[in-house]
């Protein structure tokens, strides 16, 4: 009883005269990552954005925009960048959430489960050089292990050096670290859809599809969406793969960036390279009004 | 309830992958500043076609005259050996504004310089190419005083000139450049001029007058390929069209970016009937190339060749003998051919980067690069060095090591800095068209 008494008195003052600093706690929490995110994100996105607007002196002109609008082989790599990301990223999230659901209904600490979900966080950032290589020893000519099994076992034709340059193969090559990206990010998701509720809506008389289609699908979309995005940008800026997959010519528009700012013989221009990645987070911005667009018109039918 | 707060978190999951492609653009951008001033200008003081150099016929290396000049080295108080102290080395600028020998006060005051940085930043130098280990092994030999470090091997011209935009003000900074003719006449800004001992061998057109460039090596372009692949010696470039060389013939970089890509299609150009001044050949040469399905759209490299991907590659002369050494030890034929008079060379540059954080170390490196025994290095490793003709005559050439040199038969053409502009523009509008 009087602990309780004297109690309050040792510890008011304290929460009187710390207020300010209390109230500052949480700020100072997060300075190292606001300071992170304007050193390495806003300055260089500054950096981006002016530098799209300058001239070799530093003035202030359209003309890298129009170079950019006025060379068919940029809006040709544009648009295949975007019809690779957006294929892969479709591929990547369908099966993906295919594998997810399948893990879902596996024992949460069994091995399969275990297995699965190690090698996709491996496999998930096994992207770059090193996956480019893979590849080109792994199915084309004397040392294709793989191809040549496929084709002496299946007659599936051994594609050549160029195959994987190309845009089906390209995809299939991103597909590769797209598909167990997905499946990282979207268990969470289906392990959250409760065998109850499946009880329930079979108890209130309705079929797989009913389930799938007024419970588990509403619930899972926007998840869904959310992780083709993350996808989509995932492939949509990705350079290093395809730089080692491709020598001759830049068919990505991360690889024409990189021309404009290496190019040793007369052909670079830096400030065309900002106006491209400007363009870059242009379509990612285009493209995540439209995802919050369509959450929020799931949102509504959800509530 | 579970699957509420996964949704927001996936909600979020759309942000932080949209600022990761805003990082991952800006950051890949953010890194270089504007530099680029156009090759403009100086077409008088461009590397002109230098057939082997001759002319210029005071002796070797002498040890300048002695002009005691201002004792940079004894004035100079940086004396760390450690890199970390990148200010005290900016202070001999007596070191930072000499331009020859003599401001040294002769080749012992320049090493002592040297020595007392401690230092030095190469960029860009591939081991394989032109043989450059060795050179940088020669030079740590010599001066094991200085601390030799090799920064970026694989970088292009124009990454050198950013980085060194970078890295300005630190210890970090490049200390000399190895630059294509292109990059060179750009940046005339970044140089400090320097006449190195061996300068009045040099050939007037090889050279600019104030010594912020002097040619270094070239090679010259040839069609290195796999005989065992191919199943015959290559007599004319029509041989690369052989079905049997499927997706297997390549350039050492696309022509937009790489100043070799670029000379490769000069080359099939001249050797299909055009000339320095009309490469159009060349790109349709490529085009039929492309169009018999021999050629291959990733990048040469040495793995690519060992595992048999690429049987044959248009490039530097310098850059097919770490092939051929590599064939020997692994069971497969590489030669090289040239068509008949298609004698196609491009001078590498040497320059001292003005804000060099190693200034002594720097020209002493560039010294050393004018020595018979540092131009027999890049000799060995395929190259033709500027020195070439007065170690000829002054007998210092290593014999055996010229064996690697390609026969050349007349002069070596090269490109002047218009016909370099002609030909980008010529590859900017029709290269990605003719092999896409």
């Amino acid at each position: 009883m009087s602990a309780t008494v004297v109690a309050p008195p040792a510890v008011a003052p304290r929460s009187g005269g710390d207020g300010r600093l209390r109230r500052m706690k949480p700020l100072l929490g997060v300075a190292p990552f606001l300071l992170y995110t304007a050193l390495f994100l806003l300055v260089p996105t500054a950096i981006v954005v002016i530098g799209a607007f300058q001239g070799d002196g530093g003035s202030f002109t359209l003309a890298n925009f129009s170079a950019l609008f006025g060379q068919s082989v940029i809006l040709e790599a544009l648009l295949r960048s975007i019809v690779l990301s957006v294929v892969s990223a479709v591929i990547g999230a369908v099966v993906g959430a295919v594998v997810a659901y399948f893990l879902s209904t596996a024992p949460p600490s069994g091995l399969l489960r275990k297995l699965v979900t190690s090698a996709s966080s491996v496999l998930a950032q096994f992207s770059g050089v090193m996956l480019a290589f893979a590849f080109i020893f792994s199915f084309t000519g004397r040392t294709g292990l793989v191809s040549r099994t496929l084709n002496s076992w299946f007659g599936v034709p051994e594609p050549d050096v160029n195959y994987f340059a190309s845009l089906i193969g390209l995809i299939i090559v991103y597909a590769y670290f797209q598909i167990p990206l997905m499946v990282i990010i979207f268990l969470p998701a289906v392990d959250g859809i409760r065998p109850q509720w499946r009880e329930a809506t079979e108890s209130l008389g309705g079929s797989t599809w009913v389930f799938w289609r007024r419970v588990a699908g509403p619930l899972l979309t926007p998840s869904f969406l959310g992780a083709l995005l993350l996808l989509f940008a995932n492939a949509f800026s990705a350079f290093a793969t395809a730089a080692a997959l491709v020598g001759l010519g830049s068919p990505l528009i991360t690889l024409q960036i990189s021309n404009a700012l290496t190019s040793e013989t007369g052909l670079g221009a830096p400030n065309l390279a900002k106006a491209e990645a400007l363009i870059m987070v242009v379509i990612v911005a285009i493209v995540m009004a439209g995802y919050y667009w369509i959450q929020k018109r799931s949102s509504r039918w959800l509530g | 309830m579970r699957v509420v707060t996964t949704r927001s978190a996936l909600s979020r999951t759309g942000v932080i992958a949209g600022l990761a492609v805003l990082a991952l653009t800006a950051s890949a951008c953010g890194s270089s500043s504007t530099t680029a001033t156009a090759p403009t200008t100086s077409s008088s003081s461009s590397p002109a076609a230098a057939s082997a150099p001759s002319v210029a016929s005071s002796s070797a290396p002498s040890a300048s005259s002695a002009a005691p000049s201002s004792a940079a080295s004894s004035a100079a108080p940086g004396s760390s050996t450690a890199p970390g102290s990148s200010s005290a080395s900016g202070t001999p600028g007596d070191s930072k504004t000499a331009t020859s020998l003599a401001d040294f006060g002769g080749m012992d005051k320049l090493v002592a310089a040297a020595n007392k940085e401690g230092a030095l930043n190469v960029i860009a130098l591939p081991p394989e190419w032109s043989d450059y280990k060795e050179v940088i092994a020669g030079f740590q030999k010599k001066y094991p005083g200085i601390k030799l470090t090799s920064q970026q091997p694989d970088i292009s011209s124009a990454q050198e000139i950013q980085a060194a935009d970078t890295t300005k003000g630190t210890d970090q900074a490049p200390d000399v450049f190895d630059l294509g003719a292109a990059v060179t006449l750009a940046n005339l800004d970044h140089f400090a001029p320097y006449k190195v001992a061996a300068w009045n061998d040099i050939p007037a057109a090889n050279k600019e007058a104030t010594g912020l460039w002097f040619n270094d090596y070239t090679g010259v372009m040839t069609v290195g390929y796999n005989s065992d692949a191919l199943g015959k010696d290559m007599t004319s470039l029509e041989d690369l069209k052989d079905p049997a060389l499927k997706g297997a013939v390549a350039l050492d970089g696309d022509p937009t970016q790489a100043n070799e890509g670029l000379l490769a299609v000069v080359f099939a150009s001249v050797a299909n009937g055009g000339s320095l001044d009309d490469i159009s050949k060349g790109v349709d040469f490529f085009k039929s190339l492309k169009a018999a399905g021999t050629l291959s759209t990733a990048k040469a490299s040495l793995q690519l060749v060992s595992a048999g991907k690429i049987n044959a590659i248009v490039g530097w002369s310098f850059n097919q003998l770490p092939i051929t050494a590599a064939g020997t030890a692994n069971g497969f034929t590489w030669k090289t051919f040239t068509p008949k008079g298609v004698n196609l060379g491009s001078f590498y540059n040497q320059a001292i980067n003005k804000d060099a954080p190693h200034p002594a170390a720097a020209r002493l490196w560039q010294e050393y690069l004018y020595t018979a025994e540092a131009q027999n290095f890049w000799i060995k490793g395929g190259a033709l060095p500027i020195l070439y003709s007065s170690m000829q005559k002054a007998g210092t050439i290593d014999t055996t090591a010229a064996k690697s040199l390609p026969v050349i038969e007349g002069e070596i053409a090269q490109m002047t800095s218009d016909q370099t502009t002609k030909a980008n523009a010529y590859i900017k509008a029709n290269w990605a068209k003719a092999i896409s």
